[in-house]
């Protein structure tokens, strides 16, 4: 295990302070602590993972006003919103769009008055509110559902008159939190759709806090991983979910993550004796901490002992008995006994002609090629 | 028979089912409820209602009832909704104790209600000696038989609103501030018709114990005919035969009975298309 991970964020992509939503944020509640800045331009979409607890709500609760903040500020646009010694803005001028998980539409009120609701708060007139929330609904293709009561909708339906009622209120800067978890997959992919759709119109910085990498992939073009209130990595989405830094990441990407030390350019030898190597040389100082990342599908799998060979020395080979079998989309899930941390991935015809049990010794090969490694700061 | 033959009729069939003999005491129950009303039907002089029930001064104290319970209703409205949003938002610790607090009117008996407000509002009470200064008294006014009303059915309006904004929770009130609208307007537009049906039931609550107050009205509004003689006071004068017969009293308790269905009636169907 190693230590808490420091937080180490591509500079370079990061939008410019004064533009868009900057944010730091400490926040301490009943033992637990955020501590975290993030920053986010007029016109993009920042994907904020984290396992549960990691902090992500208390994230956006700061950022929404909902959670005072111990120190730091929050501005959006330049304009400062709230921070430590400075006078909150009170929620209502805010002016901070929150989507999340429940639609939490007004249930005494119909679709249209729903989304009517944020421009006549802030001041237009009856007519002009309700023509406004119609091109709202027509806009997320509700039309023809004005009259109908929150009850009388599905929940994609619900979902997708929330984000109309978010965004007619003209938001500075949307907030997403998990807006897609509760829709079924159908739904989930017309809202994602939606929004991004909708991305581009708005020009408004967007943060989409998710468990799920797909959201990410399909809105967002950096990621920021939280865990334990702090912010472990930050940068493009093909990077941190790519060769993720942390283990949550790699479960959450769907890949192996192995951490140790190089034994030199191009090779990484884990502390459970697993000894990776790409195919390229990927900088690593022999010595130092590394850490290697491959598809669970990428390996082969051949029935027996790797005994011919080295075993675990030789790079890229390694052995083990099957401690526990799970089904996945396609195939089967093996973990061994010797390596716990790692998971391998067959196919169904495969685990047949393997006949694959609990106890059975297997011999397990990557090609270098599908070995990604970086070094471990 | 088993359980799976019963399942399908409802959902609760199967664990909604007790011992038989538990009939029993639920029909003595409902015996103890509704016989003696049943004896009141029975024991009326049908050929006196006309003449007891259109007299002047039963219309007189129907009137009164009628006027001073919706002037109850109205204050406990505009004091009672404010008081239960409070209660809603305070601490947990705050608000069971005013909950309790709130609760008191209730399981204390009205005269009790009565001596107390005179204690405040009588002539040698703690306010009523400053009052009297002014020129002001209210004991034996219809303004006393109002303000005992409101202190007898102030609890029903409290509770019944505080359990609906409590069930409705703050969530609904964040989304709509998020949405740029200010805390009245939150109030006027989210809360309240979020707690509507709470309120109307609370309210038609309120009015039917405004109907029915005796004990703190009597002893705090006394019963003079036209200012603070209602129906239950205008029923206990003539079961006294201060002039009228007793089936007088059978006839106007009829009318007060049949007041207080139409007042129930009127809830339920509020309450069958209030939206949840």
């Amino acid at each position: 295990m190693s230590a808490a991970p420091e937080r180490r964020t591509d500079a370079s992509d990061r939008p410019a302070a004064g533009t868009g939503l900057v944010a730091e944020l400490e926040v301490e509640r009943g033992g637990f602590r955020l501590d975290a800045a993030v920053a986010v331009g007029p016109d993009e979409v920042l994907a904020v993972l984290g396992p549960n607890g990691s902090g992500k709500s208390t994230l956006l609760g700061a950022i929404a006003g909902h959670v005072p903040l111990d120190r730091g500020e929050v501005r959006i646009g330049g304009r400062l919103l709230g921070g430590a010694g400075a006078r909150e803005v009170p929620l209502a001028a805010r002016r901070v769009g929150l989507l999340g998980q429940q639609a939490l539409l007004f249930p005494h009120l119909s679709a249209l008055e729903n989304v009517a609701f944020g421009p006549r708060a802030q001041g237009a007139g009856r007519r002009e509110s309700r023509a406004e929330a119609a091109a709202w609904l027509e806009r997320v293709g509700l039309a023809g559902f004005e009259r109908r009561r929150p009850a009388e909708l599905s929940g994609g339906q619900q979902q997708r008159v929330a984000l109309a009622r978010t965004l007619a209120a003209k938001p500075a800067a949307l907030l997403l939190d998990e807006p897609f978890a509760a829709l079924d997959v159908e739904a989930a992919a017309g809202m994602r759709r939606l929004v991004r759709e909708h991305r581009a119109a708005l020009g408004i910085p967007m943060l989409l806090v998710t468990h799920d990498p797909l959201d990410a992939l399909v809105l967002a073009g950096r990621a920021a991983i939280l865990q334990a209130g702090r912010l472990v990595d930050e940068g493009p989405i093909a990077r941190v979910l790519g060769h993720p830094r942390t283990p949550f990441i790699a479960a959450l990407a769907g890949v192996d993550l192995v951490e140790g030390v190089a034994l030199d350019a191009a090779t990484v030898r884990a502390s459970d004796g697993l000894v990776l190597r790409a195919a390229e040389p990927a900088g690593l100082v022999p010595g130092a901490r590394a850490s290697a990342v491959f598809a669970p599908g990428a390996v082969h799998v051949a029935p027996g002992a790797a005994a011919a060979t080295g075993g675990d020395a030789e790079a890229n080979h390694w052995s083990g008995t099957v401690a526990s079998l799970e089904p996945t989309g396609g195939g089967v899930r093996i973990v061994t006994a010797e390596h716990p941390g790692v998971a391998v991935d067959v196919p169904t015809a495969a685990a047949v002609a393997l006949d694959l049990e609990a106890g059975a010794a297997l011999a397990f090969r990557i090609e270098a090629a599908d070995v990604s490694l970086r070094p471990l700061d | 028979m088993t359980r799976v033959a019963h399942a399908p009729r409802d959902g609760t069939a199967a664990a909604g089912r007790f011992p038989g003999w538990l009939y029993l005491p639920a029909g003595l129950g409902a015996a103890v409820l509704l016989l003696p009303l049943a004896a009141l039907l029975v024991r009326l002089d049908w050929a006196g209602v006309p003449a007891a029930i259109t007299s002047p001064a039963a219309l007189q104290a129907l009137g009164l009832s009628l006027a001073t319970a919706s002037w109850a209703t109205l204050a406990c409205i505009v004091l009672g909704v404010p008081l239960a949003l409070v209660i809603a938002r305070s601490r947990p610790g705050v608000a069971a104790a005013l909950r309790t607090l709130v609760t008191l009117p209730l399981v204390l008996p009205p005269l009790v209600g009565g001596i107390a407000l005179l204690a405040l509002l009588g002539r040698t009470g703690l306010f009523g000696e400053v009052l009297a200064v002014w020129g002001i008294r209210i004991p034996f006014t219809t303004a006393a038989v109002v303000i005992a009303q409101v202190f007898v059915a102030l609890p029903f309006l409290v509770i019944s609103v505080e359990g609906a904004l409590r069930t409705a929770g703050t969530r609904f009130e964040g989304v709509a501030a998020g949405l740029g609208a200010g805390r009245f307007t939150v109030f006027r537009r989210i809360t309240l018709p979020l707690v509507a049906p709470g309120l109307l039931a609370g309210a038609v609550l309120c009015f039917a114990r405004a109907l029915g107050e005796f004990g703190a009205t009597a002893l705090f509004a006394g019963n003079a005919a036209g200012t603070t003689r209602t129906m239950p006071l205008a029923i206990y004068t003539a079961f006294n035969g201060a002039g009228v017969s007793e089936d007088t009293a059978i006839a106007l308790s009829l009318m007060l009975i049949a007041v207080a269905i139409a007042v129930l009636v009127l809830m339920r169907g509020w309450r069958a298309d209030a939206p949840r």
